[in-house]
């Protein structure tokens, strides 16, 4: 099994640097956002299959905090290019 | 290793194997498609179902225990998490002016905007 999950693992990095190369062509800002989510919703899943891989379940914790952090990361940076400022209404 | 313990390892096999398909589709959406609304149909779909089936198939592995509450936990964040993101992104992107992409068939008799 844990073959499998290396094999997995592997996959998703591939997948990951692939969206990376959306984030450096991106025509908006809006798409290297969109493409630093996605790579980070997969490191999020590469944590959870090293956690078994080397049987630690701390690094779910970490996981968790990484998904916590990138939805985060998104959603500050979408209202910062909505409205060009951080604090205050969305007008 | 029983029977039972063999078919729960197979069903993990398959949705981890179901997951990774999802991710690659979302990878070549978010290479191919024309503008930044379909890339956000395409990057939201990858990661509710890609990870969400990846995840759940690691919960059929683990069985029930403290370690597949904090893999219902991680679930339930990203479902909550990547439609509300790629909405506000969608939004953001809309009201700061990006036009949507139209197919040059369908804009022939009208004006090119």
């Amino acid at each position: 099994m844990d073959s499998f999950f290396w094999g997995l693992g592997i996959f998703l990095f591939v997948n990951a640097f692939l969206c990376l190369l959306r984030a450096y062509w991106g025509p908006s800002v809006a798409d290297r956002i969109l493409a630093v989510n996605i790579v980070g919703t997969k490191t999020l899943l590469v944590l959870v299959l090293l956690g078994y891989i080397f049987g630690r379940p701390l690094y779910l914790d970490i996981a968790l905090v990484y998904g916590l952090l990138n939805f985060a990361i998104t959603v500050i940076t979408a209202r910062f290019i909505e409205t060009g400022r951080l604090t205050g209404d969305w007008t | 290793m029983n029977a039972v313990e063999a078919i729960l390892r197979a069903l993990t096999v398959i949705l981890c194997a179901i997951g990774a398909f999802y991710f690659f589709i979302g990878t070549v959406g978010m290479l191919r498609l024309p503008d930044f609304y379909s890339r956000t149909h395409a990057a939201t779909k990858c990661d509710t179902v890609g990870a969400g089936s990846i995840l759940l198939g690691l919960m059929l592995m683990q069985g029930f225990g403290a370690i597949t509450l904090k893999l219902i936990a991680l679930t339930a964040l990203l479902l909550l998490s990547s439609p509300t993101a790629g909405h506000a992104l969608a939004r953001a992107a809309f009201r700061t002016g990006l036009k949507p992409w139209r197919s040059p068939e369908h804009t022939e008799g009208e004006d090119a905007t």
